[in-house]
């Protein structure tokens, strides 16, 4: 396996030094930024909406003039090196202090400065432009996946790596990532659908920690920050899979929380909503119909891996000292009504954070009767839909309905 | 007026049958205190200042086995060695270590061990709380460093400790906080110590437009450290209060704000990049003139530039800030005054090239490293200058382009400054000469794996690796692997520079007192090695060169 990666790996090396010599040709001939082969391995996205293709042009404009300085300085350095060594015979000269030079090197850079600077500014205000804006999806960070609101079309739903990448990478890497390719952490389960040719309103929050929506080809990066809102805003040009991650650290998954946003026509996305509020008004009919035990662990676990074992771990072993462990645990053991209490309103000030809303009433009592009955707990009872749905505070209850009325 | 006080003070301590020059050590009363003692209660500048470079040599030692761990679990994608939650307090720790542990005691032991020679003091103006500012930094590593082994784990929320994150650590949290509180009183008590002695120790006639360059760089640090400090305490007591005594400063649930933690912390955090690089600036500025044998180009200019700096840095902090969500006006702003502290900082490396022109060159260790340091530190300025420019930042935030800016400025930048300035003391402290060609040797390996090590990392940052992740997917993999060969082949080639040291202290040539050809200032018309106590009586300074 690990021969199969390292096979994989130089076969990328060899094809990318081409790349590389290419670039370094590049930068020695000042040549414009042109596609090169391998490029994308070692530069910034153009990307795919006007402003990331003017930030893209920003970010070369600076590169080259860093070039050009450092050439110069770099330069007269190499040259002094070689031709005033005292090996040479050469005799110290004795000059120092110009005023006239001081200024000549104090005021250029101020005029290179400028120069940068006006052009930086005129695409940081079309940046900060947030009017007119056809579309808004409110985008709230978790430990550790995404939530997306789409405000106006009544479609909400989390986000969060892909299962089986989600596995593997908990396995480590003899479960055989290149399986996965270029996609390995960075596909999701839910994908952001948008339609194309719009300005759409990405509204940031968070739920718990600071998190940040990066997606480079939409040159989109805002904090997600809990109790404040950012804005930003994307008028994607072309159809097509858009890749990003979180960039704030947020925890032990920070890593493992990425963002795809797959922009279709809008004809597509309308058929895409559609679809999406009809399950939605499925899946809120039938969640709080009973359900047998093996019914509620089948659900369970799986919501259990997709929410709890990264911190609680596969097993329900917890890490000793910073995740307690949930096997012999006496919350899963214990009373039944204070499980489900601490699931759906977390413990302030730990990591563990209020699930109420993240997760449906059947999410809930699937994962709270499998957490009593798996990992040797043998509470033997279990907890119904309907139960958590009474059990959830009346305020909480109001503020959940919106919000549950129209998730997956 | 306050330099002929100092002068009284001093030779009423040394009666005139002590020359400075030969053989100090041999008097008792004058002499150190033997065994463990001498270090324990010790307020010679020269012993503390060696404290301080042994401890900084440890620390650096231990957090470079931070950032090898590391790069181990980064050689390959997948997790394969350690914990998401063990990586991330690997990364906390890492900068913690390096910045309060290396860098900042590294250059207080320089500062304390030539300030003084420099402009011809007996000693620093407060030894007993020299001693004491010393002796805390053990203990607030000690507890640091302890919390790797409590229950809850090490800080993991990143050196910054923005909330709410940091908040959601276990109760090592605590420790963490008293540790930083620690580092920061010995910080200021080294600074205020470092501000008096600079202002009523320097000899009579040393004015201050004739104070070498590393004397003027550290003065000024110690302003932008006293300055500081503070508010880095009162916003980790803040973060404190939140944790454990139920205040909402930072959590907007309560009405606070966790951004206001971030200005709050960057409003230290500026100023502190900049007391990572002045003192360097200094070093830098005593070497190349000596191996060039050719005055300093534009002296005054370089303590305009330095002064300029110093003021600039309160006044960009919120450029590490630009994904926060900032008003237009304040991301207009501070791109702008960020883009304008490139102009002093270029007026510093032109001086330095411009004082290298037409010299005679050699090219010794120290001069080797402080080559390096130019043209690798201009490096990481370059991609400084890139990172102000505020929507491209947008795209380079978090990501492995600002690793690769950083450590640019802070390995061949701060980090090559101490090893040159240890190769170009270490004759003067050890009293002999180290070997040179093991000293190339260092240069030349170290500077190739440097490179190896850091400029991939502009790479994948560009293509789009974000910072402070333990697995990534599998496009940035070969860059991530050539990275970790350069990383282990930098950490391992750093026990040279132990060898080199030790060898030096053990034996060698003996070194003259002027020890360099083109070297100017006072320490160098001490003996070699200095005897423990100089400048009893002060040095006519019209008989020397002080710069």
């Amino acid at each position: 396996m690990t021969m199969a990666v390292n096979a994989l790996r130089t076969g990328r090396l060899a094809r990318c030094l081409p790349g590389c010599l290419q670039a370094v040709l590049g930068t020695a001939l000042l040549m414009p930024a042109v596609a090169l082969a391998g490029w994308d391995e070692l530069n910034m996205t153009v990307g795919v909406t006007d402003l990331s293709a003017e930030v893209h042009s920003l970010h070369m404009r600076i590169f080259w003039i860093c070039c050009l300085i450092g050439a110069g300085v770099f330069g007269v350095m190499i040259a002094s090196m070689f031709l005033h060594r005292k090996s040479r015979g050469v005799k110290p000269a004795t000059f120092h202090e110009s005023t006239k030079v001081e200024i000549v090197w104090t005021v250029v850079p101020l005029l290179i400065l400028v120069a940068m600077a006006i052009p930086a500014a005129k695409v940081l205000i079309k940046m900060e432009d947030f009017s007119d804006s056809e579309m808004s999806i409110k985008v709230t960070g978790y430990q550790w996946r995404w939530h997306y609101d789409y405000l106006d079309e009544g479609i909400a739903f989390y986000s969060a790596l892909a299962p089986e990448q989600d596995l593997a990478r908990q396995r480590g890497a003899e479960y055989g990532l290149e399986q996965f390719g270029d996609a390995y952490l960075r596909d999701v389960d839910n994908e952001l659908v948008v339609p194309t040719g719009v300005k759409i309103r990405f509204l940031n929050t968070a739920a718990d920690v600071i998190h940040s929506w990066w997606v480079p080809d939409l040159a989109l990066k805002k904090d997600a920050i809990p109790g404040f809102i950012n804005e930003n805003w994307a008028t994607i040009n072309e159809p097509g899979v858009y890749r990003g991650k979180c960039a704030e650290l947020c925890g032990r998954d920070h890593g493992f929380m990425p963002i795809v946003v797959r922009a279709v026509t809008p004809e597509e996305f309308q058929v895409w909503a559609d679809e999406q509020r009809a399950s939605a008004m499925a899946a809120a009919e039938t969640q709080h119909h009973p359900r047998d035990l093996a019914t509620l662990m089948a659900s369970g676990e799986g919501v259990y891996s997709a929410n709890c074992a990264s911190c609680h771990q596969q097993e329900g072993q917890g890490i000793p000292g910073i995740f307690p462990a949930i096997a012999g645990s006496d919350v899963a053991t214990g009373n039944i009504e204070d499980h489900v209490a601490m699931v759906l309103h977390g413990v302030d000030g730990t990591a563990m954070t209020a699930w109420s809303g993240a997760l449906t009433d059947a999410e809930i009592a699937s994962v709270v009767t499998y957490q009593r009955n798996a990992f040797g707990n043998e509470a033997g009872d279990s907890v119904q839909p309907l139960d958590v749905r009474a059990m959830r505070s009346t305020a909480l209850n109001d503020a959940n309905e919106l919000d549950l009325g129209v998730s997956r | 007026m306050s330099a002929d006080n100092a002068h009284d003070g001093v030779t009423h301590h040394a009666p005139g049958d002590h020359a400075p020059e030969h053989g100090h050590g041999d008097h008792d009363e004058h002499g150190p205190a033997s065994g463990m003692m001498r270090w324990i209660t010790t307020t010679n500048h020269k012993d503390i200042g060696s404290l301080y470079l042994w401890f900084s040599l440890i620390m650096f030692f231990i957090g470079g086995a931070m950032a090898l761990v590391i790069r181990a679990e980064l050689f390959q994608p997948g997790i394969q060695i350690v914990d998401p939650m063990f990586f991330n307090s690997m990364t906390t720790m890492h900068a913690l270590v390096m910045i309060f542990g290396v860098v900042m005691p590294a250059f207080v032991g320089l500062a304390n061990w030539m300030i003084p020679m420099m402009i011809g003091a007996p000693d620093m103006a407060l030894p007993r709380l020299n001693n004491w500012s010393f002796w805390i930094m053990p203990f607030a590593f000690a507890i640091l460093l302890s919390t790797l082994f409590m229950d809850s784990g090490g800080p993991a929320g990143g050196w910054t400790l923005y909330p709410p994150l940091s908040l959601q650590m276990g109760d090592s949290f605590a420790f963490v906080i008293f540790a930083i509180h620690f580092m920061g009183i010995s910080s200021v008590m080294g600074s205020i110590n470092i501000v008096a002695t600079i202002f009523n120790m320097r000899a009579p006639g040393v004015t201050f437009m004739k104070m070498p360059m590393f004397v003027w760089t550290w003065l000024i640090t110690a302003y932008l450290l006293i300055a500081t400090i503070p508010v880095l305490a009162g916003a980790v007591t803040m973060l404190l209060t939140d944790r454990y005594f139920g205040t909402s400063f930072f959590s907007a649930a309560g009405g606070g704000d966790p951004v206001m933690f971030q200005h709050i912390f960057w409003f230290f955090g500026h100023p502190e990049v900049y007391i990572l690089i002045l003192p360097a600036f200094g070093i830098i500025s005593s070497i190349i003139p000596t191996f060039a044998r050719k005055p300093l180009f534009g002296y005054d200019s370089m303590v305009y530039a330095t002064a300029s700096i110093a003021f600039l840095s309160f006044i960009v902090w919120a450029h590490h800030m630009f994904t926060t969500g900032m008003p237009l006006a304040g991301s207009l702003f501070f791109m702008m005054s960020t883009m304008l502290i490139s102009v002093p900082t270029g007026v510093k490396v032109f001086n330095w090239v411009a004082t290298m022109w037409r010299g005679a060159m050699t090219f010794e260790t120290p001069m080797l490293f402080a080559i390096g340091f130019v043209i690798m530190f201009t490096i990481g300025g370059l991609s400084g200058l890139m990172l102000a420019i505020t929507p491209a930042d947008i795209q380079y935030h978090d990501t492995y382009f600002v690793v690769a800016h950083f450590h640019y400025v802070l390995v061949p930048g701060a980090i090559y400054s101490i090893m040159a300035a240890t190769y170009y003391w270490l004759p003067k402290w050890t009293g002999n000469m180290y070997d040179e060609t093991l000293g190339k040797w260092h240069f030349w390996i170290s500077t190739v794996f440097v490179n190896v090590l850091f400029f991939p990392m502009h790479f994948v940052g560009l293509a789009g690796m974000n910072r402070r992740i333990p697995d990534y997917s599998l496009q940035f993999a070969d860059w991530n692997m050539v990275a970790s060969i350069g990383a282990f082949g930098f950490g391992f080639s750093q026990l040279l520079f132990v060898w080199i040291v030790i060898k030096c202290v053990r034996g060698g040539k003996k070194a003259t007192a002027e020890v360099w050809e083109g070297a100017r200032g006072l320490e160098w018309t001490v003996p070699s090695p200095a005897p423990y106590h100089t400048f009893e009586t002060a040095p006519d300074i019209t008989k020397h060169m002080v710069r």
